[in-house]
């Protein structure tokens, strides 16, 4: 048996670091942890309650409208806030716009440069894949660089700059759109369903959104469009090295969705939790989370909190404790969360049949992104259609000074949640769940690992591989937000 | 030129926002100024012993560092230990790595408020004891002290905003690799001047409101943001409204206040960020270089002076009033 410390784990957004166990060429236990602490929470304590709108954006760089929405979110529920119609959609625009960015940042600049590494170096399909995605100096670097900084245009407009935008409120947007911007707006979300047809997928969305079967995904996959793709070149990636089986964790078969993109009050995306071995939805209910932090640096209580009960209290020197993250569990088990996730719970048969044939793995977690990029495209197109200029995009809202509100959303990496309790018209707790505090968690209590730690177990490793490969592909799969994690 | 850029305590926007460059190839528009990434956390193919390799070699001076970026504010915490930020993979407090690495540098560069200054990563009680490179807040000093001078003999180039503006970043390291960047383009606090010369209030669309003191009550208002929503735009150092921001926004135009993310200590303001602090009905910020019984006559002459399409737009989302055609003889 051996044991070795990796990191830094570059290429993820924040500090990360994981042990791992082995035995004969197998990952046998893992350990993550995130070795950075700045404590938002305390930071919010006994600040205006609306001062967590400039604030919380800045726990991350690159999910930082999903923190605004969450916070609004958790005001509008301290509030009784309800967004008008335009505000709904504009919040939408701005959370897809950023959604959609980080899952082309993740596939293009994070997760495929791994695949261009000199390990693989004389495969047959190396030198096309190297040419196409070696980091930095890949040609699908500045192809994709470049579509992003464009698509982005649509948080110029509409939110000011991006990150951190303080355009989100519990009452909508501060920014309405005219008739001719929201015409520009069209145009930009144009641009980019056309950069992604003709690189990314090589087909129209909609042709990407109708595959419905792992089979029909790989004989999608042998269309010449397709083929000449980067979707199809991951999917031909997916074959010659089996990724379909790297990175499982049959122990953790629930995959948790908040819900995203309501309209009228409605989730665009379905909130729930799918239950691969029941093959069902249960409902969340935001009552069934608590927190752990019995292997987290942090004092306090050793049986699980509620969030609205929670506390983050640093304590660097404690006993068995090797993380920042806390464990966060859903009745009691450990689930994993993002875009595959979300589209298993909405029901896509595409994301379900992945899942019942090979559970969370890394290659159904990027299918799950990019089939999410191909979804929620013309879903903007609809939002942008049916914006109303003239008709308001923000009501005014008041909070009570005695108030508590839970707001949930799904970031990129998936479920974030915000619990605040005012009293006296201060904020006297705040906690957040974090998409990747559920998936990169420590062990609670029991003893029992988070997603990632069990993800890892069975991944191959060289001997004498100071970073090895697919221990890589696996982290990077679930495309980790470490400074959301311990905020 | 190479350049290694290092995180700390900061959450990664100043990267992100880097990334927001208006221009079709960033990497390539990089290379040909001659700026080469030796190492960046976000963008390079070299992780964990490799990474450590470079990392140790630079600080050892093997191999020599044109330029040190830090995004992210220094956390000397718990009790100077540094170990609210441990290096994944080393064993070292990320601060003794900075400390190190900026004693080798040529250039030495905080990217974003947060290395500048401390930032949000230093407010509230600042369990986490963060600061920037080399000021604490408005206060000289921070982790490498206030006499430290990089290689070049220049304190630490202050790049701040929370985020910066790609543009901010990438014409300092232009300027760098020019060798045209000298103690005279830097301010007071450290910042280039080329854009903290500026006001933010240079530029701003609702100039107009302002002009009429005619202003906006609540977000989605049209009206100038200084009276009531706590804008900061005629004291803040920055060019952002005559520097679009992701191709054509800025906080203003998106519809919210200035809350002065370039300036030292911009995390606490003492008063809720959308609520401009008054004295006697008075906003206590008033523009920096302007006499207050000034302000306080113009102001009152503006406002009885304010035209109808004015006073009625500045409280609605949209212009209700358009300016009227009319024949002035002009052609
Ligand atoms: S300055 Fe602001 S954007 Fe930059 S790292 Fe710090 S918090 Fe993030
Ligand atoms: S307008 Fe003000 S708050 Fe916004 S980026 Fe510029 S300096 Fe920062």
């Amino acid at each position: 048996m051996s044991r070795q410390i990796l990191g830094p784990f570059n290429r993820v957004e924040g500090d990360l670091e994981v042990s791992l166990e082995s035995e004969a060429g197998r990952v046998t236990a893992a350990w993550v942890n995130s070795p950075m602490y700045r404590g938002f929470e305390q930071i919010l304590v006994g600040k205006a309650p609306s001062d967590a709108l400039v604030m919380v954006p800045r726990i991350c760089g690159i999910c930082s409208v999903s923190q605004s929405v969450a916070a609004a979110a958790a005001l509008a529920d301290a509030s009784g806030a309800r967004m008008p119609p335009n505000g709904e959609r504009a919040v939408n625009l701005m959370l897809a716009t950023e959604n959609l960015a980080d899952h082309l940042t993740h596939f293009y600049l994070f997760f495929m440069p791994d695949f261009a590494r000199e390990a693989y170096a004389g495969q047959p399909w190396f030198d096309d894949i190297a040419a196409r995605f070696k980091a930095v100096r890949g040609a699908a670097t500045a192809e994709a660089l470049a579509a992003r900084a464009r698509f982005f245009r649509i948080m110029g407009l509409l939110a000011g700059k991006w990150p951190h935008t303080l355009s989100i409120h519990a009452g909508g947007s501060a920014r309405a759109v005219g008739p001719t911007e929201r015409v520009r707006l069209l145009s930009m979300v144009r641009e980019f369903r056309a950069w992604l047809e003709r690189h990314l997928f090589g087909d129209r969305l909609e042709a990407v959104t109708a595959i419905d079967s792992l089979e029909a995904l790989w004989a999608w996959a042998d269309t010449a469009g397709p083929a000449a793709s980067d979707l199809g070149r991951f999917l031909q990636l997916c074959r010659a090295l089996d990724l379909g089986a790297l990175g499982q964790a049959p122990g953790v078969p629930r995959y948790l969705s908040h819900g995203n993109y309501p309209v009228d009050g409605v989730p665009g995306f379905a909130r729930g939790v799918w239950d691969a071995d029941a093959a069902a939805v249960t409902p969340f209910d935001a009552a069934d989370v608590a927190e752990d932090i019995a292997h987290a640096w942090l004092a306090g209580s050793a049986t699980a909190r509620h969030p609205l009960e929670g506390q983050t209290h640093p304590d660097a020197d404690k006993a068995d404790a090797y993380s920042w993250c806390k464990a966060p569990r859903w009745r009691g088990h450990t689930v994993q969360c993002g875009a595959l996730s979300r589209q298993v719970v909405d029901g896509h048969p595409l994301a379900r049949d992945l899942v019942m044939q090979g559970g969370g793995n890394v290659m159904s977690r990027v299918i799950g992104r990019l089939l999410e990029i191909a979804r929620v495209v013309p879903l903007m197109e609809q939002w942008l259609r049916a914006l109303a200029p003239g008709e308001p995009f923000h009501v005014p809202t008041t909070l009570p000074d005695e108030a508590c509100g839970t707001g949930l959303v799904e970031a990129a990496r998936g479920a974030l949640g915000h619990w605040l309790v005012v009293r006296r018209g201060r904020i006297h707790n705040y906690q957040i769940i974090a998409p990747t505090t559920w998936n990169f968690s420590p062990r609670d209590a029991s003893g029992v690992p988070g997603a990632l730690e069990q993800a890892l177990v069975d991944t191959p490793v060289g001997a004498g591989d100071t970073m090895p490969v697919a221990v890589q592909h696996v982290v990077r799969s679930f495309d980790p937000c470490m400074v959301c994690t311990v905020h | 030129m190479n350049v290694l850029w290092l995180q700390s305590g900061g959450c990664g926007g100043c990267t992100m926002s880097l990334l927001c460059a208006e221009t079709p190839d960033l990497m390539a528009m990089l290379a040909d100024a001659g700026i080469d990434f030796l190492w960046h956390p976000s963008l390079s193919e070299a992780s964990g012993a490799e990474a450590v390799e470079l990392l140790s070699a630079c600080a050892s001076g093997a191999r020599p560092l044109d330029v040190l970026c830090v995004e992210g504010a220094l956390l000397r915490g718990p009790h100077g230990s540094g170990r609210f930020h441990m290096l994944a993979g080393t064993g070292r407090p990320m601060i003794e790595w900075v400390r190190e690495l900026a004693g080798r540098a040529t250039h030495t560069v905080a990217v974003g408020t947060c290395a500048a200054y401390g930032g949000v990563s230093a407010a509230g009680a600042n369990l986490t004891d963060a600061c920037g490179l080399q000021y604490d807040g408005d206060a000289s000093g921070g982790l490498l002290g206030a006499e430290y001078r990089s290689g070049s003999g220049l304190p630490v180039i202050n790049v701040a905003g929370c985020p910066t503006h790609p543009d901010w970043v990438i014409e300092t390291l232009l300027a760098l690799a020019l060798g045209e960047f000298g103690a005279e383009a830097m301010d007071a606090l450290g910042r280039p001047r080329f854009y903290a010369d500026h006001l933010v209030h240079h530029g701003c669309s609702r100039n107009e409101f302002y002009e009429f003191k005619a202003s906006a009550e609540k977000p989605s208002d049209l009206g100038c943001m200084m009276e009531h929503m706590g804008c900061k735009g005629t004291q803040a150092h920055a060019d952002c409204n005559l520097r679009p921001w992701n191709g054509m926004g800025s906080c203003t135009s998106g519809g919210y206040p200035c809350i002065s993310c370039t300036e030292p200590g911009f995390e606490e303001p003492g008063h809720p960020f959308a609520e401009t602090p008054k004295v006697g009905g008075i906003p206590i910020g008033l523009p920096t270089d302007m006499p207050k019984a000034w302000f306080v006559a113009l102001a009152a002459l503006s406002k009885s002076a304010t035209p109808k399409r004015v006073r009625v737009n500045a409280t609605a989302d949209h212009a209700v009033i358009a300016p009227v055609n009319r024949k002035t003889g002009l052609k």
